[in-house]
């Protein structure tokens, strides 16, 4: 058996999610083939339940496929068991939301420290960590402040700070603007793309503004209804 | 995930909803109270009979009697399926050969006999025993007024309260005074050579003559008064009727006094030689007195203790306390479902959490150790809390209880016992019940699927 290395950050191949509600079986994403150079900002475009969460949730290794392959650096996630999905999920993935999701409880700097804590990183080497990725966002002076104390582009810009502190390779950003106001929205866009220029980050990113993906993304995939409708440049 | 950093998580979870794991913690600690409680009121009863017990002298001691008079106790011996060894004379040899045998503290004979005192030129009869020196270190004399024996063989005294009251309304006041004891003391008479002489002719076995017999001579002993024990301390077998007036066994060795079975004994012994009716052999535990009883038997000798009786009492113990804690356990068990009611709550709050925490790359174990760890650690504290309640609930137990008995003028007792044996196990099953009540909790969280949980709102 010879293996096949694409050099692709991630490749979908054929990737299928159904699921079934009622009696009805929803094609959530159908038969999607797309591939992504490593470094590469792509916005996947379309409108509410077009799939574009579902196909980000597979590439995360947050759920699996129906069927097809989704690899990530040519490892076959579709393949892999629980375990090796969360240390997926740990090591290579980074991953924002649009609704922030910092646990209210702890500080800034203990939101940013957990994906530390989970992959067992030595306490010793936690704080450097921490505080580089703080200050990448520029978040140096709201170190203890707790998520309610932030306002929603500070909370936001936090959770990209805890989504890069454990260095992966690829950022996923689901509707990371969607909470935020136009130009807090811009500051976060401007944020994502100086990650990917500075770190040579992959950066996927769902969202439904196309006149912004259009400005700060390299390549816009479209999907409807679950298919991919169309795949070209941008930027 | 390191332990150290799940038991963080575990710990600042626990304290967000305070309040609710507070009373459940609470619930696991009145659960071990009642457990604690239960069992201390077994063990103390348990501790309280044994002490009793051995401080009787009736589980260390084995009487020794020869065969025959054994038979006379009225029940077979026990070893009738071995075949028996030749009888052998309880004499002063074979005290000696007792002596030596491994395990053995002591032997001397029971000495006890009726007779009459005088205090204050009143004569009172009563029943005078000899008490070995071991008797002082079984505890039976620790709450006594005034001092046991000053020596072995010291001309002294020691009175039973009931007895004391009838030479004087103020018991305390007898310590230091003088007694005189009235005895009949046995004079061994030099053997008949002619009486020797018809025993072989008649039965032609000439291995052991008769002895010359005895006569009794009356005589007084001054004793000074050192002691008075509240209770009758036994010293061996036969507690029922046991002295009134204690002595040294030295001393009351030394008076020979004539006694019931003397006249049995001078038909038995060999001429120049003492026989005993009976000695007592004092073991150092209760565990070596089948060794030694076995120990004996080849000698010739029959044995008798109350081993079975002590394992018998172990077995009642044993089940009194399995039932304490059957009924203790059950309100343990009543909060174990409180820990799972808390955790699927806990679960269904943070459902979305656990969502996070596994798009930041926790593994389904991961999730699942902090919820079972958040159930050990409410296991622990709810240990820690229920045997302080529990110990607060035995030490209300003894309190209550000793004010009933002072204001019924009777001595203290120890009704509730917390060994550290039963701290140890009360914690260590506190929280393995509590793991237990976690693991469906723990479980279903770990199952959570991710997307589901961060849809929650």
């Amino acid at each position: 058996m010879t293996l096949q290395t694409s050099g692709a950050a991630i490749r979908t191949d054929h990737v299928a999610r159904h699921y079934q509600m009622g009696s009805a079986l929803v094609r959530a994403v159908d038969d999607v083939s797309v591939s992504i150079r490593p470094g590469e900002f792509v916005a996947l475009l379309g409108s509410s339940g077009s799939g574009k969460s579902t196909l980000l949730n597979l590439i995360a290794g947050l759920d699996r496929p129906t069927s097809g392959g989704i690899y990530a650096h040519d490892l076959n996630l579709a393949n892999m068991s629980s375990q090796e999905l969360a240390r997926h999920r740990s090591h290579t993935i980074g991953i924002v939301f649009q609704a922030f999701n910092l646990l209210p409880r702890m500080t800034l700097e203990e939101n940013v420290e957990l994906p530390l804590r989970l992959a067992g990183v030595d306490r010793a080497e936690r704080g450097s960590r921490v505080h580089e990725a703080i200050h990448h966002v520029k978040l140096g002076a709201r170190l203890t402040h707790r998520p309610s104390e932030l306002s929603g582009g500070e909370q936001q810009r936090a959770a990209l700070a805890r989504a890069l502190v454990n260095r992966p390779t690829i950022l996923l950003a689901d509707e990371p603007t969607g909470n935020l106001d136009s130009a807090t929205g811009d500051e976060i866009m401007n944020l994502l793309r100086e990650i990917n220029e500075s770190l040579r980050m992959t950066i996927v990113m769902v969202t439904h503004e196309q006149p912004r993906a259009e400005r700060f993304a390299h390549r816009m995939i479209l999907m409807k209804d679950g298919k991919l409708v169309s795949d070209g440049e941008g930027i | 995930m390191k332990f150290r950093d799940l038991t963080e998580l575990a710990w600042r979870n626990l304290r967000e909803a305070l309040l609710r794991n507070s009373l459940t913690t609470l619930g696991i600690g009145v659960g071990v109270a009642s457990l604690v409680a239960m069992l201390s009121l077994g063990v103390g009863l348990q501790e309280m009979a044994n002490q009793r017990l051995s401080r009787s002298g009736l589980f260390d001691a084995i009487i020794v009697a020869p065969r025959t008079n054994f038979r006379g106790f009225g029940r077979a011996a026990r070893d009738d399926a071995a075949p028996p060894a030749p009888a052998g004379q309880l004499d002063d040899e074979a005290r000696k050969a007792l002596e030596r045998l491994p395990n053995v503290v002591e032997v001397y004979p029971e000495i006890r006999f009726p007779t009459e005192i005088r205090y204050a030129g009143i004569p009172y009869s009563t029943v005078v025993a000899g008490v070995p020196e071991s008797a002082q270190r079984s505890g039976a004399y620790d709450g006594m007024t005034g001092t046991f024996f000053s020596g072995p063989s010291a001309d002294e005294a020691i009175l039973q309260i009931e007895f004391a009251r009838q030479l004087s309304p103020v018991p305390g006041s007898l310590l230091g005074k003088d007694l005189v004891l009235r005895y009949a003391e046995r004079q061994a008479l030099p053997a008949e050579p002619e009486a020797n002489n018809l025993r072989e002719n008649s039965t032609g076995a000439g291995d052991a003559g008769l002895s010359g017999g005895f006569s009794v001579v009356p005589r007084e002993e001054k004793l000074r008064i050192v002691g008075i024990v509240e209770t009758e301390p036994a010293s061996g077998f036969g507690g029922v009727g046991r002295g009134r007036v204690l002595i040294p066994l030295q001393v009351a060795e030394r008076l020979r006094v004539a006694q019931t079975n003397d006249f049995r004994t001078m038909l038995g012994a060999r001429p120049g030689k003492s026989a005993y009716q009976s000695l007592t052999v004092r073991v150092k535990s209760p565990a070596v007195v089948k060794d030694v009883e076995d120990a004996i038997k080849p000698m010739g000798l029959a044995t008798f203790s109350l081993l079975d009786a002590t394992s018998n009492l172990r077995q009642v113990f044993a089940v009194f306390d399995l039932l304490m804690g059957i009924f203790g356990s059950l309100a343990l068990i009543v909060a174990s479902l409180g820990i799972i009611n808390t955790l699927v709550m806990a679960i269904l709050e943070r459902r979305r959490e656990i969502g996070i925490l596994k798009a930041l790359g926790a593994a389904d174990s991961d999730i699942g150790k902090l919820f079972f760890v958040e159930a050990g650690v409410m296991g622990l504290i709810g240990g820690f809390l229920g045997v302080i309640l529990g110990w607060l609930i035995g030490f209300g137990m003894n309190f209550a209880t000793n004010t009933y008995l002072r204001r019924q003028s009777l001595p203290p007792l120890k009704v509730s016992s917390v060994p550290w044996w039963m701290v140890a196990a009360a914690i260590a099953f506190s929280i393995a019940v509590s793991l237990a009540a976690g693991l469906y909790p723990a479980s279903r969280a770990a199952r959570l699927n991710p997307v589901e949980a961060l849809r929650y709102e």
